[in-house]
């Protein structure tokens, strides 16, 4: 008994495969995204725990202006700290052949012959510096790709004001500069290099013998960061300390950390909506199948099959999709995970290829998918056991229709016949409508909100850069120095406009919280530089007071009225308190701003500004670089569009292959909706549509009674997908972190157009097979029978 | 006989169903005259509905030769069936195969908007008698008058011929009569031609000529001495 209807069941699977492939798919699409994700995410968290781990990266960062060696084992008898290793590290200028806007170099001094016992180096190309050899160098990985360079390579460096020749012998990655940045929130690296060079070498061309002027700290297991950065900070102080951080503050591992957690999101919340769909989809092709087979339903319970049987036979039948759709999916994150784990471990430059899946990923998958299916079917089973036998024996009285609103307002004759019957047929079954309907919007919602971030982040480079940072080109100090500076910078070729400001390390203090930033200063109506919200707003510096980013006042748990304790990192190390005068919700970072003349008060060192922001001709730029890199005292050169391309060149690749992959499974899901509709909706009135043929309507004429129904539904369904999307892309935002930026919600109508296009294609491609069945209605037995 | 509008020679029709070959008509040969009434009798299986689907328009014989008037339809393409079907064919079918989501009017309508010289839809349901029914919907109908709509749709275009398929099979008495009525009127009074496929031996007497079928061959063929009115039949 069992075996004759388990193979009714596989004989309806084969007979619905198209359809029954088409929700797998879906399904698919759902666990693919979902396992894709989070096993990319799991993966990440474990390369960078294998890494740090096996690099032995420091726990806790500092520098200071110059500290004696004699204070190392000071260092060491910190509470909590297992080891201890000090060195040099300098910025400078660098010179490649060819390449015009300033680079930066950080050089690290290495004992290559006995290397330190933490942020090991891994050695990528090339060999170590040898022995005594001068002026060799390793370089970092990702500068060395970025640039394209060769071993061998001559470059040159302002080492404290004297022209150095470096040669490169060796690249190397480094847990410290997985994400190598001058400080900012973006990849820098054809901008910005990282030299690993003879400590002695280092330490005599800056005047840092028997001296240091950064720590590195690994802890005992369990011991307090927060502890130790105390204790540090207490230690250096006296010799210029810069204030130090623990990893979770260090800024690769910050970045890393906010690229690793968006997947996590990206892994939860789309996923979600594609089970969601899946499981909508399968209600109504199950509601369909019990509806198609009331007789044999019937037929089975007048032989003795009780509800029990029939019902398992029919979530049998969901069951199939749903494993189907999850092996596929299995198969699909798999291959989606290992992918993008790559891209990310060649991203990061991560020395090692991990990959996991882990198994309570894919057990939660199929779960939540087969949870989402049984819910899917169970409206439709309940209808099965509630059929009697003689009620399912009849056959279904004519349904009911009646006249559209529309008519009954007196309106009727503006709809032709055919009309009549696409908008009654949705009037009569608005529910299965809006399920189309709102299966569609989930798929054009999604695309959205996976390939908004492009415009996003586009909206947010452009308002950053023409909007926040004004500058063509700024420039950064070595040290501060006297306001007078800037006529020696009005005076270069091609500047059009000189802007000074002044940055100075500070540590705020608010109860038991603190946090490192700079004190900014600026000019009053300062122009190139900016103070905006996330509505582009401009902030007012409240004179006396200073002014914090949003995120930073929560973080420090302050509100504007309150009070903050600031110590000063360099200068005369002033500590005094500040008062909040008002917080900004600025869309990145975490600032502290002041009014110039109110930081140089505070700082009691007279007028001195730190940096500047120029206007420049661009016809003039070459000169004015070539003029800045001769500039011992204008240590960082930043070009402001030279840095924008670089980014945008990055970030849309990694736009494309989203756009790509979330197009796929958006233009599945609305396959898997509008086709499964019209297949259903082709059954129930296959029989309808032959009677119209036999009265002689064309193929064509027949078509678009069904097809105009789903044509209508997408129409509807693209605007509703429109407003979903916005609201997606905002959810996501929500959940994304924002300790570093604040995404903004900016959709550029050109995304809408895509995800709109896509899902009419997608709709389109539907029709068009279905269509091919229209035309193959069987004309002679429609009319035999009575459905 | 008329000058005939059907012309048939050895028309065979072999269905295969999975490996059986089941032969629905062995070499049929008929000529139908303008304005007759046809009957066509004979036991299930006889190739009743396969000729008649032939004749429609609806089905390609597997061989022989089959013309209305000087249309040829053997050879045909699905395109020139589907012109042939609207601008000369009526069918009534069993099932009445109403459209549920469009009224009376206008499933009559559905036909006279595509149809070259219609009657008006409210005319056609005038002749079945419906004139009072337009804008009710086949759910609020009964069977014999669901029948009487699809006949209305089905002369709406002034066919040449009107081709039923037992169009009282699920009618009652009454109403099976009525719908008779409703045929002869229209044979008699438009001179459409009209054959009727039955099970109902008694509904013979209304015809001009019975057709028997049987084993996909006419078997015989019969002229009523009187064409009796469908009130003067019983069953």
């Amino acid at each position: 008994m069992v075996k004759a209807l388990d193979r009714k069941l596989l004989r309806d699977l084969w007979s619905l495969k198209t359809q029954v492939v088409s929700i797998a798919l879906v399904i698919a699409c759902g666990i693919g995204g979902f396992i894709g994700s989070l096993s990319t995410h799991s993966s990440l968290l474990w390369s960078r725990q294998n890494y740090y781990d096996t690099a032995r990266f420091a726990h806790v960062f500092a520098t200071a202006k110059r500290a004696p060696a004699s204070l190392e084992a000071k260092l060491r008898e910190i509470p909590g700290v297992a080891e201890a290793e000090t060195r040099v590290v300098r910025d400078a200028q660098l010179s490649l052949p060819d390449v015009v806007p300033p680079m930066i170099a950080r050089l690290i001094g290495f004992d290559f012959a006995h290397p330190p016992g933490m942020n090991r180096l891994t050695l990528k190309s090339g060999r170590w510096p040898a022995r005594g050899a001068k002026g060799e160098v390793v370089v970092n990985q990702r500068f060395f790709e970025a640039r394209g360079l060769n071993l061998g390579q001559a470059m040159r460096v302002l080492l404290n004001g004297r022209l150095e020749q470096l040669t490169l012998v060796g690249t190397a990655l480094s847990p410290e500069y997985i994400y190598a940045t001058r400080g900012g929130a973006m990849p820098d690296d054809e901008w910005f290099a990282v030299l690993w060079i003879d400590e002695r070498a280092l330490a005599a061309a800056f005047n840092m013998e028997g001296a240091f002027n950064s720590v590195l700290l690994r802890l005992q297991h369990g011991a307090s960061s927060e502890t130790a950065v105390a204790a540090l900070d207490r230690l250096l102080e006296p010799y210029g300390g810069f204030g130090a951080l623990g990893r979770d503050d260090q800024a690769s591992d910050k970045i890393l950390a906010q690229e690793i957690n968006q997947q996590k999101v990206f892994g939860t919340v789309l996923p979600a909506i594609f089970l969601l769909v899946a499981a909508f989809i399968l209600n109504v092709v199950l509601h369909r199948q019990v509806n198609a087979q009331r007789g044999e339903i019937a037929a089975l319970k007048a032989l003795g099959y009780d509800d029990r049987a029939i019902a398992w036979h029919y979530l049998k039948f969901a069951s199939v999709i749903v494993l189907l759709g999850v092996a596929l999916g299995l198969w699909l994150g798999h291959w989606l995970g290992t992918a993008l784990t790559g891209l990310y471990t060649d991203f990061f430059h991560f020395p090692e290829f991990y990959y996991r899946l882990e198994p309570w990923l894919a057990l939660v998958a199929t779960g939540a998918a087969l949870a989402a299916a049984a819910l899917g079917a169970l409206a439709a089973i309940r209808g099965v056991v509630r059929l009697r036998a003689a009620e399912a024996l009849r056959p279904p009285a004519p349904a009911e229709f009646r006249p559209l609103l529309i008519e009954r307002l007196g309106y009727a004759e503006l709809l032709t016949p055919a009309q009549r019957m696409i908008m009654r047929n949705l009037e009569r079954k608005p529910l299965r409508a809006a399920i189309t309907v709102v299966g569609v919007a989930a798929s054009v919602a999604i695309l959205i909100a996976g390939v908004f971030w492009g415009d996003a982040i586009e909206w947010f480079m452009d308002v950053q850069f023409s909007q926040v940072q004004r500058a063509q080109v700024s420039v950064g100090f070595a040290e501060a120095v006297p306001r007078g500076a800037l006529h020696d910078l009005s005076r270069l070729p091609g500047v059009k406009q000189v802007e000074v400001q002044r940055a100075v390390p500070v540590r705020l203090r608010a109860g038991h919280r603190s946090y490192r930033t700079a004190l900014s200063g600026l000019e009053d109506g300062a122009r190139l530089q900016r103070v905006l919200d996330a509505q582009l707003r401009e902030a007012q510096l409240v004179p006396g007071a200073v002014l914090l980013t949003a995120r930073l006042a929560e973080r420090l748990g302050v509100a504007p009225g309150d009070t903050l304790e600031a110590e000063l990192l360099e200068g005369n190390r002033i500590k005094t308190v500040l008062r909040v005068g008002g917080t900004v919700d600025e869309m990145v970072g975490s600032n502290a701003w002041m009014r110039l003349e109110d930081l140089n008060r505070v700082a009691r060192e007279g007028a001195l500004v730190s940096g500047a922001g120029l206007l420049v001709d661009r016809a003039a730029e070459r000169s004015l670089l070539e003029r800045l890199k001769e500039m011992p005292a204008a240590a960082v050169v930043i070009v402001t569009r030279t840095l924008v391309e670089t980014f945008r060149e990055t970030s849309a690749q990694n736009v494309l292959f989203f756009t790509a992959v979330l197009s796929a499974f958006a233009a599945t899901i609305a396959v898997g909706v509008v086709y499964n509709n019209a297949r259903i909706q082709l059954a129930e009135r296959a029989w309808e549509l032959a009677s119209l043929r036999v009265l002689g309507f064309t193929r064509a004429e027949v078509s678009v009674l069904l097809l105009g129904e789903l044509a209508l539904e997408i129409a509807l369904a693209i605007p509703l997908g429109f407003v979903a999307g916005y609201w997606l892309a905002a959810l996501l935002i929500a959940f994304m972190p924002h300790d570093v930026l604040e995404f903004p919600l900016v959709i550029y109508p050109a995304t809408y157009l895509l995800a709109g296009a896509v899902v009419a294609a997608a709709g389109v491609l539907s029709a068009l097979i279905v269509r091919n069945r229209i035309d193959n209605l069987d004309l002679v037995g429609v009319l035999k029978t009575r459905e | 006989m008329s000058e005939p509008v059907f012309q048939a020679r050895g028309l065979t029709k072999t269905y295969h169903m999975g490996e059986a070959e089941v032969h629905a008509l062995r070499g049929v040969d008929l000529a139908i005259g303008a304005g007759e009434f046809i009957v066509l009798l004979g036991p299930s299986g006889s190739g009743k509905s396969t000729l008649l689907n032939i004749l429609g328009g609806l089905d390609v014989p597997s061989a022989g030769d089959v013309r209305f008037l000087d249309h040829q339809l053997t050879g045909a393409d699905e395109a020139e069936l589907t012109r042939f079907r609207r601008e000369h064919v009526g069918f009534v079918f069993q099932f009445y195969n109403l459209i549920p989501s469009l009224t009376a009017r206008e499933n009559v309508a559905l036909v006279t908007d595509i149809a070259a010289a219609p009657m008006p839809a409210d005319e056609a349901l005038g002749w079945v008698g419906l004139a009072e029914r337009l804008d009710h919907f086949p759910s609020q109908l009964s069977g014999g008058e669901q029948q009487r709509v699809a006949i209305a749709r089905a002369i709406a275009k002034r066919p040449q011929v009107l081709l039923c398929d037992e169009p009282t099979g699920a009618l009652d008495y009454e109403t099976g009569k009525l719908v008779l009525e409703v045929i002869a009127k229209i044979n008699a009074e438009l001179g459409t031609t009209a054959m009727v496929i039955t099970h109902n031996a008694a509904i013979s007497g209304m015809a001009d000529r019975v057709l028997r079928l049987g084993n996909g061959r006419i078997v015989g063929e019969e002229k009523p001495a009187r064409k009796l009115s469908p009130a003067e039949i019983s069953w």
